[in-house]
This record gives C-alpha cells, structure tokens and sequence, in this order.
C-alpha cells in the first residue's frame, strides 16, 4: 500500500513538473517579459538592468529551478495588467471558484449516479427511454447556452434568481464564502445547475454503461443461478463492482468541473479564477495564465490521488497479494 | 420417479433474420445419485437446455414449448419469483469459467454465507462454519484461513472448487455442471471430475453434465444423450452409447474421438457432419506449383531444426534498477532435434511452454539465450530482415484459434495472396490468383470461397484457410500449434486428415503441438513432455505411449481418458 | 462494388438506421444544415458581410412574424448592425462546421497514428507517449484550447492573429482532442496485435508498418468513427464556446457562437432574437450530430443492445 502510494506521488511530481515546465516556457517565451513589464519610453539600458536584475540572463536551468522554487511558495510574479502580485489575485478569487465548483459536483454526483443505476437496471422502460433522451440534449447543450437559457427565464422573465455575481459574502478569515447569506445561495443557484448539468449527463452516461457491462458477465449470472434476490444481486454485487471504473473516470469530471468553471464563471459574471483566466488571455496576462495552469494541475493531482486510495478501499485485487496457497 | 423430468422442449430464438430453433422436442430425465452426460458439438444446443431448466435463458431466447418437472412438481410454469426460489436451493448450478463466477470484490466467505442465510434457516455463526465445512468438503485445504480470502488469492482449479461449493450451499437435489472442466488443464479436470462423482454419490443428488468432451462423458457419467444440431439423437447408458451406438452420428462422432490406445493411418471419416474436404485429388507433385522451387539452395542433409540450450525470460516485475527486475522462465534449457520429414510434437498442460518455442522457432519470440539451427543456420544470428526473409519463406505456421487467425477485413483471395506477393512466388497478378484458387481447392474449400470474407465460414473451414496460406509459401517447415484445440471433434478428425496427406505429399517436416496425449499419438513420430518450461522427456511416440520414462509423462499418461469401453473401430 | 453495396443494405447497419426514425431525421438534420453550409451564399437572403448592402436603420428589428416592427425582408429578424439573422445563421454555420470538421480531422490523424504506434512498438515509446497523454488529460480540451489561443495571440500581432483566427482554432481544438483516439486506438492495436492474424503476417515476414495499415488500422476503425462523430458534436461545441467566451473567431466573420456572444449583449434590453436563434441552430446541429453518434456506437457494439 505504502509503495503504491509513493509510486503515484512521485508520479505526480512528475505531472507538476511538466505542467511546471510549460508555464515557465508560456512565461519565458511567449511575447518578451520585459517589454510587457515596462513602459515604451524605458531606455534599453534600464531593460538590459532590469533583465539582469530579474536573471533573465541566467543559464536555462538555473532560470527553471527559480521558477519551481518561487511557485512552491505560491510566488508567480507580477500580473502585466493588474501590476499586483498573481499569487494575491488567485487567492482572492479562489474560494468563489471552489465553492461553485463544489456544489456543482455535488449535485452531478447526487444526481448522475442514481440516474444512471436507474437506467441500467431497467433498460427498459419508459422512464429510461425519456432520462437517456434527456442526457443527449443535456451533453448537445453547450454550457453557456444553458447559461443565457437559465437568464432569460429565471432572470429576465420570471425575475426570480439573480443573474450575475456572488451576492453577499461573509469572511470566515481570509475565505470569503458566499453559502452563508441569502443572496450568496440565491446567487449560486444558477450557476451550479449549469455548470453541472454536463457533467452530471457524462456521469450518469457513464456509471450506466459500465452497470450494464457488469451485469453481462459470469459472476452476476451465477448469483442469480444460486438464486440471490434481485436487489442483492444489482447493489451488492454489481453496483460495487460498477464503482470501481466510475471512481476513476468520477474524479476525472470533477477535476474538469473546476476547469469548466470558466465558462460559467463568463456567463454568470462570477468573481472567480476562471474569469480573471478569461480576461487574462485577452490581455495576454502570462504569469496569471502560468499560475492558473500550474493551479488547475495540482488540484488535479490531488483530486487523483484520492481516487487512487479510494481504488485501494474498494479493490481487494490491489491491497492482497496475487494466489497463494497450493494448487 | 424421475429427479429431473425434461419432456418435449423446444427453445427458440426469434431475431429479425427469422427464429432459430436452438432446442426441438428434447426429453431427458435425471434420476437420484445419477450422472448424466448431455454431449453435443458446438451449435447442437446443449447450454441452452440448463439454462431453461432454471429459468435463466438469455434474451431473446424463450421456452416455446414443453414441460419441466422436478419430482414430479411442475417448474417452467412458474412465476420468476418462484423460480428464484429454485435456483440454488433445489436445483444448483456450475459454469464453464471458475476465473469469472466469483465476484471478485467480495471474500469467499461473504458470497458463501449469503448463498447460505439465503436458502436455509441458520444464524450468521452456524452460516459461517457450514461455509467452511463446504469449502473442506470440495476438498479446499485449510478451509477456516482460506474463506477470508479474495477469488484472485485462488488458482483456477480452486475457484472451481469453490464455485462447487456455492452450488451445494443448500444441498439442492439437482446439480447442472455446464463444461464444468473445460477452462482447466488435465490433471486439475480430473481431480474436479472425481470431487463431482463422489458428492454425487455421497449426496444423492442427479447430476446432469454438458460437455463437448467425450474423455468427461467416459469418465464421470452413468447415462449419455447425444444432441445433434437441436435434436436428442440417442440416449442410453455410457456402456452403450461408447461401445455399441445405434445411431450414425453417433457413430460417427466417436469414430472420430482420437484413439489413446493405438495409432491409426488416418482419422475415420464423419460423413454426417460436413461433407467438406475429402474430395481433393491427389496431386502431381512434379508438375505442381507447390512441388516447384523446392530445391532451397543448401543441400543440408543433418536434421532440419536443431534446438540448442534455449531460454526464453519474460519480465514480471520491471524496474528502473537491473538489480530489482524479476523475470519468468518460460523456457528452460531445452535441447531437441527434428529430422527431415519427421512429425515432432510437443506436450504440456498449459503454461509449459510449448509454444513459445513454437514462437522462438518462427521468429516471434527472441530466445534470451541459445541456439536455433534451420537446416544448419543458426537463425539466432541472423541480423538483418532480407537474410531471416529467406528462412521465413521455407518455415510457416498455423495458429489454434480460427476465429482470429484471419484478417477480418481481408478477402481469402487477400489473404492468402499477402505471403506469395511478399515473397515474390509468382510473376503476375493473374498467376497469383491462380495459385490461390488452386491451394483452396486443394484444401478443399473449393475456388469461390477466394472471393468471400472469413466471417462466412465455420471453425473448419477457417482453419483449412490458414493452412492453405501456410502453403502460400511453398514451405517445408510447419509450425502447427494447437490447430484443432478449438474445433469440434468431427472437425478435427478432417483437418488432422489434411494435414496428414499434405505432409506426405510434400514431405514436409512438423513441429506439432498440443496438450491433447490422443491427438499427438496419432500425429507425430517423436514426441517431447514438458512441464513449467522445461523439456522432462523426448522419445519416439510409441515408445513414450507403452514406457514413459519420466515420472510426470507418466502421470499425464495416467490422466488421459481411457475410453475402455470403446468399440474399436 | 455492387457486391458490396449489397452487403451494406443487408447488414444490421443499415437496418438498424432504416429502423429509427429519429435516427433518420438527426441525418437528414445535419445533412441539411451541412449542405446549406456548403451553398450559403446562393441561398442566403443578404450578403452580411457586404458592407454596402447592410443599412444601420435596419439594427435590432424582430423576427418577421413580430406585429409592430417586423420586416419581411428579415425572416428571423437584425442584429445590432442591422445584418439579417437568418443569412448570418447560414455564414456562421460555415465557420462553426468548418472548424469543427477540420479539427476532428486535425485530432484523428494525431490520434490515430500515435496510438497505433503507441499499441503496436510498445515499451518506451509506449509510456512516452502514454505518458504525454495523461498530463494533457489532467487539463480539459477547453483549457487547452484556451491555452493555445492565449499563447497565439501573445505570438502574433493582434491584426494577423485575426486573420489567422480559424487555423488557431482548429489547431487548438484538434490538438486538445487526440488523446482519446489514441488511447482508443492504442487500446485496440494492443488486442489485435496479440491476435493470430498479425502474427501469422508476422511469420511470412511482412514489415511492422504493413501490418500497421494493411492489417491493424482497418480492425481498429470502427471506435475512431464513434468518437470521431461524438467529437464532431464536442468540437462545435468548444469552438462555439471559445468565441462566446471572445476568444475564438473574430465579429467580423462570426461563427455561431460569435453570433450568441453578440446577442448576449441585448438579452436584457429584450432583443432575445440575436442570441436565441444562432443558440437554436447550435443545438439543432449538435444534437443531430450526438443522436447519429449515439446511433453508431450501439449499431457497431452489438453486445450492448
């Protein structure tokens, strides 16, 4: 267990590093540094100092090195546009980006997996027929579609749901959480149901396709052969075996949730880090976009990590050793 | 009264293309502490009958007509609910696949006492040591340690053990065993088949066994019915269905069962089953495209393949440090000869090693360490592509299973034309197909299957493709690694029949491999025993059949189906 | 030929498609909207980008069927430039298929070639390539998409990054997509490389790349086609998505979901038209393009049914 474990983790540095890697490259190469950081009537002198000064002039490796180091520390440098430190920018911007994006995951998860044990076991019915139609026009529906939708009947006609920002937020130390106020909750409402609504089609997508490719083999025929209930047979038996791909492909979806945050974050005017990511690529902003890179991974490293020790939970093939005893 | 009473089914499966009726007007009865074998080839229907009796028919396929009775007490009219209640308590059943019946998430222990709470009326406690009871029963060592394990923690042999046991959980007073040996290697099939013999006795419960294997139905079973394509051709007592059968097929399919017990010329015919083959005329060798160019420029005289202290390692755990890097011997050091024309088989259970040599040999593999010598060359050695070209053209194989030997998407003309238009055997387009058509013919599959796809034919006649493309070559080695262990026995007779006349014709040399003893009695000159990678035993075939000299040839030799009551043919 | 014809009007493909009527209409959806691509400007009522032929007093008038201000000359009605919705429907459409063609096209061949690489050599190259795989993996498509479009225009000075809007696009799009065909693809290259047929070719001697074309890639396209379908949806989406978002083509050849970005602007003020009618194109197409994808995937994977 110990082993496997370390194995992932240093895979996961590995993962970082790349990732580490093309930031500093997006951050070295694209445009000039310089030029982006000063004013036109600098001399280039003063821009020769100030790349010395910055160790733009160092070997590739040592600049590479100072790069990882700084952003170990969450330092990412200054932001061209808004001339303030990136790493203050991101927190500042982060939790409404976490809080949306854990909601919407929630409410897929909660949703999607019913769902989609649903419809397997009963391939069927009606009721499976209009859920799968369903799904197909929820993945046909781009997200900020279902957005400007959800505006213009909950916002523009009904006038019921705020349409753009957080609402209020309360400050539980540096956090700023937006869960706590009437408005916060009003505010998110929105924007969770459509950044989940994709994701929660995949999963459910998912989680049925596998069902039923469990419920085809030998070992579910040979439990209803020895005449275990129906129930027995489609939640202890197949079900648990259905998890153990959908765990993998789950955190998958849940990593890209934050991801796709972007978009709704842009529809919804929402004060996260995917909008100031937007804005930054219009701007040509490069340490943010390094920074939100090299943020967007390591959630995703850690997001897979967890899937890696729940696999451990629920697969004895990897946690015991492989036959034992006589033949 | 009769256990089990099958009267008159019929099972059909309705699809878009029209219904096929996969069962007709079959009756059987199973009686108490009784075993009776329900034998057929593949398509004769016989799965279909245990699934029907337990209500477990896969859909489409539906009970169109007929009556099932257990001890007299009407089953297939039954609501599902009421057959659930069947299943496993009263009528138990056991699959094919020990490595897939077990759900691999849950301890023996758990998916035991389940089955157990389930049926009978007992507290979790009492559940658990019945549990480890069955588990002592099906002759599991050290029962109370081994419940709290994993399936994967189980070798095949054991999970099958186990999946016995869950059939006998309730004691159910009938038991089906659909090809309940048929994933395992000999000497572990003959253990599972005793271990079924004596609870049948010790229990009294009827058994009724499907297999395809007459070397099960001679072992086990008290009473045979014979299933021909839907139909119960013959039933009667083992004795008389193996010695002294009345019905032609029947006669036949056990003509054509390869004899153990001495060698004959050739496999007696099956007329009754496909009249393919058999119409090829003998051929003018001189004058022949596959008797030119035979002269292969090196006048060798010596034995043709020369094996000289032959390894082969896979890797089993690798690392970036040499030191941590664990491999498997495949092969061990293995030493043999095979002369010109001579027929050289290889014997093993699975994962002895057989056919990696095979594939050291034909150059899919790369020994780890020794030699091979084609007709004094050590094919070792040989470094570039165009120099191992010209061995590959003189050594050909032909692979076991039918079904994926054959490019899906490629016409036969295609696929048997590849090797001749690589080698440049021919000077057009038009030779080549000439030659092509000409080699179907004479594998008897006749000229207009060269413009067809391989989905549209049977196991046989794939098989006679990929020996007609073997040809393609004009080789003079074949490599025949298990070509028949996927065909049905009828099959199988023709096809080693084919075999047999074209290494005659062509003088060709073989290296025949199989884990069938019968088969390799019937086929090769000299035969070679091996056992996790290593070489135990080579002798001339008659020689190892009367005096094996190893311990363990002579343990396989023990195992073999005797088939005793055999009317000789 | 005809042979082959034949085989196809007789294969379950071909039942199954003559069976379903949605099915038949999701083709003949997408056909239509492909071919009105294809003729938009014989078929669209205005030229929208003719300067000359768009009068600004024509801005933000409703769909024709509107009492008050509706103009029969602009069926769905204008956008704020006074443009007809209708024809800049037809011309967006264009650039949304096109992007979303050709960047399919730009992933499958990536795709398809490092997985069949990937699957058949094996070993170090196989964990290379794997390896580049899943770190991309770790980042959404529209991430890198989003990426690459950042890093262009920080390359190119703002006017030619205009210009070159559509190439960026579909390389962005494309090359975020090729990792699910060559997983796919290397996945099946695994199994059928293991299967006698390749090693029978082997034994005559054929050479590792004939195999690859001649034996493996023809066994391994069915999956491509699925997925190929389902990302031709997916690419719409994201290049739709890319330029609502403003970073993907720019106003002045817009694509669909330029057309929507657009709109956005006037949702309040009550003008629903500009956005909701390019929005209900954008569904129709990708909708008709996932049921025919759907479709495929159950007819080619019988065991599924």
């Amino acid at each position: 267990m110990i082993s496997f474990i370390v194995k992932r983790l240093l895979q996961s540095v590995m993962v970082m590093l790349t990732v580490a890697f093309v930031a500093f490259a997006l951050f070295n190469y694209v445009g000039d540094p310089i030029s982006n950081m000063v004013g036109q009537d600098t001399t280039f002198a003063e821009r020769e100092q100030l790349r010395e000064q910055l160790g733009l002039n160092d070997p590739f490796l040592v600049q590479f090195g100072r790069f990882v180091g700084n952003a170990v520390q969450g330092d990412f440098g200054l932001s061209y546009h808004h001339k303030q430190p990136v790493s203050n920018l991101i927190a500042e911007r982060m939790p409404a980006t976490l809080e949306l994006s854990f909601i919407s995951a929630l409410i897929s998860l909660l949703l999607g997996i019913p769902l989609g044990v649903y419809t397997a076991l009963n391939r069927d019915s009606i009721m499976t027929k209009i859920i799968m139609t369903g799904s197909l026009i929820g993945v046909s529906l781009p997200t900020f579609l279902i957005g400007i939708l959800m505006i213009l009947l909950f916002g523009v006609v009904w006038r019921v749901l705020p349409t753009f920002g957080r609402g209020d937020v309360v400050m539980l130390g540096w956090w700023s959480t937006g869960l706590l106020t009437v408005t916060g909750l009003k505010s998110i409402i929105m924007p969770a149901f459509t950044l989940a609504l994709f994701q929660m089609t995949l999963i459910m997508r998912l989680v049925r396709a596998e069902m039923l490719e469990v419920l085809r083999t030998d070992f579910i025929k040979f439990a209803r052969a020895r005449g275990l209930p129906r129930r027995s047979v489609n939640y202890r038996h197949a079900l648990k075996n259905t998890l153990v791909p959908v765990i993998t492909i789950t955190g998958l979806q849940i990593g890209s949730i934050i991801a796709f945050a972007i978009i709704t974050e842009s529809v919804f005017q929402w004060p996260g880090m995917g909008l100031l990511f937007i804005q930054a690529i219009s701007d040509v902003d490069i340490p943010i976009m390094a920074a939100y890179l090299v943020m967007i991974a390591l959630f995703f490293v850690v997001i897979n990590l967890i899937v890696d020790i729940l696999y451990f939970l629920v697969d004895p093939r990897l946690r015991v050793d492989r036959v034992s005893g006589s033949h | 009264m009769a256990l089990l009473e099958i009267k008159d089914l019929r099972i059909e499966f309705p699809s878009r293309r029209g219904t096929m009726v996969a069962v007709d007007k079959v009756s059987l009865q199973v009686n108490p502490g009784e075993v009776l074998g329900v034998v057929g080839e593949s398509g004769a229907g016989k799965s279909t009958i245990g699934n029907a009796v337990i209500g477990l028919l896969e859909p489409p396929g539906r009970m169109a007509a007929g009556e099932v009775y257990l001890k007299g007490e009407r089953i297939d009219n039954l609501s599902d609910r009421e057959k659930r209640k069947l299943r496993g308590k009263r009528i138990g059943m056991i699959f094919q696949d020990p490595l897939t019946s077990l759900d691999p998430l849950q301890t023996i222990e758990k998916q035991l006492v389940e089955t157990i709470e389930l049926h009978l009326d007992v507290t979790e406690a009492e559940a658990k040591d019945r549990a480890v009871d069955l588990l002592r029963q099906v002759g599991i060592p050290d029962p109370e340690h081994r419940v709290k394990q994993y399936p994967h923690q189980f070798s095949g042999g054991m999970r099958q053990r186990v999946v016995i046991a869950l059939a006998l959980c309730a004691e159910p007073e009938v038991i089906i065993a659909d090809e309940p040996t048929t994933a395992l290697d000999v000497s572990i099939q003959a253990q599972i088949l005793e271990l079924i013999k004596k609870l049948c006795v010790e229990k009294n419960v009827g058994m009724m066994i499907i297999t395809h294997d007459m070397g099960v139905i001679a072992d086990v079973t008290d009473r045979v019915a014979v299933m021909y394509r839907g139909n119960l051709v013959e039933e009667g007592t083992t004795a008389k269905i193996l010695g002294d059968p009345d019905h032609p097929y029947t006669q036949s399919l056990i003509s054509a069962v390869p004899r153990p017990d001495k060698r004959l010329d050739r496999f007696p015919l099956v007329e009754y089953i496909e009249s393919a083959g058999e119409t090829k005329k003998s051929l003018d060798i001189a004058n022949h495209w596959l008797g030119q160019a035979r002269d292969f420029g090196d006048h060798y005289t010596g034995p043709l393949i020369h094996v000289e202290n032959l390894y082969m390692r896979f890797l089993t755990k690798n690392s970036i440090f040499k030191k941590n890097r664990s491999y498997f011997d495949a092969v061990k050091d293995a030493n043999f000869e095979i002369n010109s024309g001579e027929i050289f088989g290889l014997v093993g259970e699975s994962g002895s090693g057989k056919s990696t040599i095979a594939r050291m040999i034909s150059g899919l593999y790369t020994p780890a360490e020794g030699s091979i010598y084609f007709a004094g060359t050590d094919l070792t050695q040989i470094t570039t592509e165009k120099k191992r070209d010209h061995f590959r053209r003189q050594m050909q194989m032909i692979f076991q299973d039918p079904f994926s030997s054959l490019n899906p998407r490629m016409k036969v003309m295609d696929i048997i034309a590849e090797p001749i238009r690589f080698h440049g055997l021919a000077s057009s387009r038009a030779e080549t197909e000439s030659i092509v058509r000409d080699l179907l013919d004479h594998v008897g599959l006749g000229v207009a299957a060269a413009m067809k796809y391989p989905h549209e034919f049977s196991g046989g006649q794939r098989q006679r493709i990929s020996i007609a493309r073997a040809l393609a070559t004009r080789p003079r080695f074949l490599i025949c690694d298990e070509p028949t262990s996927a065909l049905d026995v009828s099959i199988q007779a023709q096809i080693l029949n084919l075999l047999k006349d074209l290494q005659a014709e062509l003088g060709l040399t073989m290296l025949f491999i199989s884990h069938d003893l019968p088969v390799i009695r019937q086929m090769c000159d000299k035969v070679g025993v091996m056992r996790y990678g290593q070489l135990l035993e080579v002798a001339e075939t008659e020689q190892l059949f009367e005096n094996p000299q190893h311990e363990y040839s002579q343990h396989l030799l023990e195992l073999m189906p005797k088939l005793t009551n055999v009317k000789a043919a | 030929m005809k042979q082959a014809l034949k085989r196809f009007f007789d294969g379950d493909l071909w039942y199954s498609f003559s069976h379903s009527p949605v099915v038949i209409l999701s083709a003949v959806i997408t056909l239509l909207i492909i071919l009105s691509a294809i003729f938009a400007p014989m078929i669209a009522p205005h030229n929208p980008f003719d300067l000359a032929s768009i009068d600004i007093m024509d801005s933000n008038l409703p769909p024709a069927w509107n009492e008050f201000d509706g103009d029969m000359r602009f069926l769905l009605g204008t956008d704020d430039q006074g443009r007809d919705i209708l024809s800049t429907i037809l011309y967006g459409a264009r650039i949304s298929l096109l992007v979303g063609f050709a960047s399919v096209a730009f992933s499958v061949v990536l795709g398809v070639g490092l997985g069949l690489i990937s699957g058949y050599a094996g070993g170090r190259t196989d964990t290379f390539i794997m390896r580049i795989a899943d770190v991309q993996l770790s980042f959404p498509a529209i991430l890198i998409a989003l990426l690459i479009d950042g890093v262009a225009r920080g390359i190119f000075p703002r006017d030619l990054h205009d210009e070159l809007a559509v190439y960026v696009l579909i390389f962005a799009i494309g090359i975020s997509g090729w990792v699910q065909y060559a997983r796919t693809v290397r996945g099946a290259t695994m199994v059928e490389k293991g299967k006698e047929y390749v090693q029978a070719a082997r034994v005559i001697g054929i050479r590792p790349g004939t195999i690859l074309f001649r034996h493996i890639l023809p066994n391994v396209t069915g999956p491509v086609l699925v997925i190929g379908t389902i990302h031709l949806a997916l690419a719409i989406i994201t290049e739709a998505t890319l330029s609502f978002l403003g970073v993907g083509v720019p106003p002045t050849t817009p694509s669909l979901g330029t057309l929507i970005r657009i709109g956005n602007d006037y949702l309040f003020s009550g003008e629903w038209w500009i956005s909701i009618f390019p929005g209900i194109a954008l569904i129709l197409l990708v909708l008709a393009v996932n049921l025919l994808g759907d479709w495929l995937r159950d007819a080619l994977n019988p065991k599924l049914r």
